[in-house]
């Protein structure tokens, strides 16, 4: 890698770099955990209506079979994971804190489990809205975490044509290496995802940004690349959030999304490699989304790795079978810097989840940061990438202005990807008290 | 229905995102700029003698005790631990002459924590670096004392205090001008060398300037030392190295103006450069982090504005030093020139002003 090729790397300003503990687990081929005694497989595992469900209680369903139908455009539908009982369909707790319907199954211990109802589809003579709808009824949303349903970001609006698919192979946050691992062990799926996903909204050209930590599976997703295709994998700059939707934009097409609009009106469709190694997996096999890898790491695990795990897996179960270090842990779901906090280790893995991460004592008993008053720094504005200004959030936030950080500092334009509170020295809550003002600026709203 | 499946006891326990934090904290901040400005001391110590080691530790004590007192009347934890009150205590002492009474130097702190920092609030409230705050205090205050310079290098500096150092309080010094001849290893004429170029049309020596073998307060003499210290932390990024860029590259670009129009009446810029606080005040002073501008174009509005106050107030104004009051002036403008310059948004097409 030339000086002058690292000097000119594709990129957007400001952002931080964490330290990326990702060396534990980058090079640990994907593994496949065995099946819980029970799967809590939530019926809202995207953004938009949950899905409803098609089985009753007592009901015996085949893995990959569907048990809950999508509810209108902007929902999708949910299949089961394993071979057994439906033994209830009730309210259970999830990632966010609060409880959500939810149909547990229990897994029929010593079945083969062979995935039952996939039917073979002729992809090449399906039209484009056929493609959309395919992707629909396998049941697929956003994998990098952010849920939205796949077949709607490829539905482009009328009037709006795009001109590029860019495919989101940077996985800025730390810890996790599963859209990495995927890269370099499903490469095939995830080529013929883009291509599939290319001809569903009509996008003439594709892109692959890989963050440059991620070089090997930058020359594997080369190498499949056949040549006169219209698909370029392009290498871009460490750096977080680098990953994040309206950034990787900037950094590949030097666009940028406008307030409160949407990236198709720039002309550019974007889908996480996960999701469409999905595509490319699912689609030709008729078969539904069921499992996912996730990366398991921090220290209060004994053996992290990246995993292939069902969906609805509760996290308590993939600590017992990979063993945990300590007493004491936060378990996140997602990555360390907007990452979940769960508050039960019931809550199960789904569509979203990228990561577990089981942070123990070693973390935990880092002495706790106290609070200064804003030292008026500005590290925080060097820090953001939106390039708002969190130091005039935070003032105003600590006096309650919550409307006047809305109109007159673009508060609904922070994504909470946590910059700024990394780089505070006050120590200063930046991310919770934005949470909070937008939840009372709702509040009032409505 | 949930039975107990999971065999394990794991305690649980909840935090918000981000779950990351850098380990950088006010208090490395501000004890590395304590770092930087030690050398700074035991030059002005090596220069000036044990005078200014005693001014030294009294504006230190009396920054830090007036602290203390305003944290425990105002209800407030005391919070001297982090170094912020020692930090202008030094610079303080730093800007004053280095026979300055004790008394005087012990009412600059009382009033440079006091009004400069205190009563605003506390760390980060403040409107004004309180170092200069109580610099301008006492500079109307004490007008005769805060001009009253001694030569430096002076023979017997380690063994006996500046007659002026021990006034009793509330009493004026006495006149040392003879004293200072006495003690003076060259000819010394009691004027700094911004005062003998404005009133004598005398101009120093840019070696000397960068050496420090001139009259002037502590910490104005040695350049070079202000440049590397300020050099450790910029390199550290505790400091924003904008600032003094800005500051110092104005007031060259000011100076060497005025100096090409006409080299009869203005100094050569580097004499600019090189006396007086602006090195000090370009550094430590006008970087301080609470009253500068964090918007990017605004850091560069402020320092250029500091730069060019600067160079009117020594050129066209009654007082040989304008720094402290560009400083100032700057600081009060911090938060208009923010508000003019927010960035702009990423998906918005312009910035807006706001106020």
């Amino acid at each position: 890698m030339g000086l002058l090729q690292r000097l000119t790397r594709a990129s957007f300003s400001h952002g931080i770099h964490p330290a990326d503990h990702k060396a534990e687990t980058r090079d640990k081929a994907i593994r496949r955990l065995p099946f819980a005694p029970r799967l809590v497989v939530p019926l809202a595992q995207h953004i938009g209506k949950p899905a409803v469900p098609l089985v009753h209680v007592g009901q015996e369903v085949l893995r990959g079979e569907l048990i809950a139908h999508a509810d209108g455009f902007l929902s999708v539908p949910v299949h089961a994971p394993a071979t057994g009982v439906v033994e209830a369909i009730e309210l259970r707790p999830t990632a966010r804190g609060d409880k959500g319907m939810a149909i547990v199954i229990r897994v029929y211990q010593g079945d083969s489990q062979m995935i039952a109802g996939g039917v073979p589809q002729n992809l090449t003579a399906m039209t484009p809205e056929a493609l959309i709808a395919a992707v629909q009824q396998a049941g697929l949303a956003g994998l990098g975490g952010g849920t939205f349903p796949t077949h709607a970001k490829l539905k482009i609006p009328e009037g709006f044509a795009i001109d590029t698919l860019l495919a989101n192979g940077c996985e800025c946050e730390p810890y996790l290496t599963t859209d990495h691992r995927v890269m370099l062990e499903q490469t095939d799926d995830l080529l013929r995802g883009v291509r599939i996903a290319m001809r569903a909204c009509g996008a003439p050209r594709a892109i692959i940004g890989i963050e440059d930590n991620k070089l090997d599976a930058l020359a594997k997703v080369k190498a499949a690349i056949r040549p006169g295709e219209p698909i370029e994998a392009q290498a871009v700059k460490t750096k977080y959030p680098q990953g994040a939707e309206k950034i990787l934009l900037k950094s590949l097409l030097g666009r940028e999304v406008p307030s409160g609009g949407q990236i198709f009106q720039t002309g550019a469709c974007m889908l996480n490699v996960g999701t469409l190694a999905a595509i490319g997996k699912l689609l030709p096999r008729g078969e539904g989304l069921i499992e996912r890898v996730i990366t398991v790491a921090g220290p209060g695990v004994k053996q992290p790795g990246n995993y292939r795990v069902p969906l609805g897996t509760p996290v308590g179960f993939i600590l017992e079978q990979l063993g945990f270090n300590g007493s004491a842990a936060e378990v996140i779901l997602g990555g360390p810097m907007m990452g979940q906090a769960v508050a039960s280790l019931e809550v199960p893995v789904t569509k979203g989840t990228s990561g577990l991460l089981v942070m123990n004592e070693a973390y935990l008993n880092q002495p706790q940061r106290k609070s200064h008053p804003c030292i008026k720094c500005g590290e925080c504005v060097n820090a953001c990438p939106m390039h708002l200004n969190p130091k005039e959030l935070g003032l105003l936030a600590a006096k309650g202005e919550y409307e006047k950080m809305a109109e007159l500092f673009h508060l609904n334009d922070c994504f909470e990807c946590g910059c700024c509170s990394f780089v505070c020295p006050s120590a200063i809550p930046l991310v919770q008290q934005f949470r909070v003002a937008k939840a009372a600026n709702r509040g009032r709203a409505a | 229905m949930a039975k107990k499946e999971l065999q394990m006891k794991v305690t649980i326990e909840l935090r918000t995102s981000p779950h990351l934090r850098k380990t950088h904290s006010v208090e490395k901040i501000m004890r590395n700029v304590v770092y930087a400005l030690l050398p700074l001391c035991a030059f002005a110590v090596y220069q000036f003698g044990i005078s200014t080691l005693a001014l030294l530790l009294t504006v230190l004590a009396s920054c830090l005790l007036t602290e203390a007192l305003f944290a425990r009347l105002g209800g407030r934890e005391v919070s001297i631990n982090d170094y912020s009150a020692a930090i202008t205590g030094i610079l303080l002492a730093l800007t004053l002459p280095p026979g300055f009474p004790l008394w005087m130097g012990a009412v600059a702190g009382f009033v440079a924590i006091g009004l400069g920092k205190s009563l605003f609030g506390g760390l980060g409230y403040n409107l004004f670096n309180p170092a200069l705050v109580g610099r301008a205090f006492v500079q109307a205050a004490f007008p005769v004392a805060i001009t009253t310079w001694t030569p430096p290098f002076a023979a017997g500096r380690f063994v006996e205090f500046i007659p002026t150092t021990l006034t009793l309080p509330f009493t004026i010094p006495a006149d040392i001008a003879a004293w200072s001849q006495q003690v003076a290893v060259d000819a010394f004429s009691g004027a700094t060398p911004l005062a003998l170029y404005k009133f004598e049309g005398v101009t120093t020596p840019a070696t000397d300037l960068l050496t420090g073998s001139i009259a002037g307060s502590s910490g104005e003499t040695s350049v070079l030392l202000i440049l590397l210290c300020g050099a450790y932390l910029a390199a550290r990024r505790m400091m924003d190295w904008r600032i003094p860029a800005g500051i110092i590259g104005s007031a060259a670009a000011t100076s060497g103006l005025l100096y090409l129009i006409d080299p009869g009446s203005y100094p050569p810029p580097l004499f600019m450069l090189f006396s007086g606080g602006l090195m000090l005040g370009a550094v430590f002073m006008a970087s301080d982090m609470v009253g500068s501008p964090v918007t990017p174009l605004g850091v560069w509005i402020y320092a250029i504005l500091i730069g060019v106050v600067t160079i009117v107030i020594r050129n066209f104004g009654g007082l040989t030093e304008g720094v402290m009051y560009a400083i100032l002036l700057g600081n009060a403008m911090a938060p208009l020139i923010e508000a003019a310059t927010q960035p702009r948004a990423y998906g918005h097409l312009r910035r807006r002003a706001r106020s």
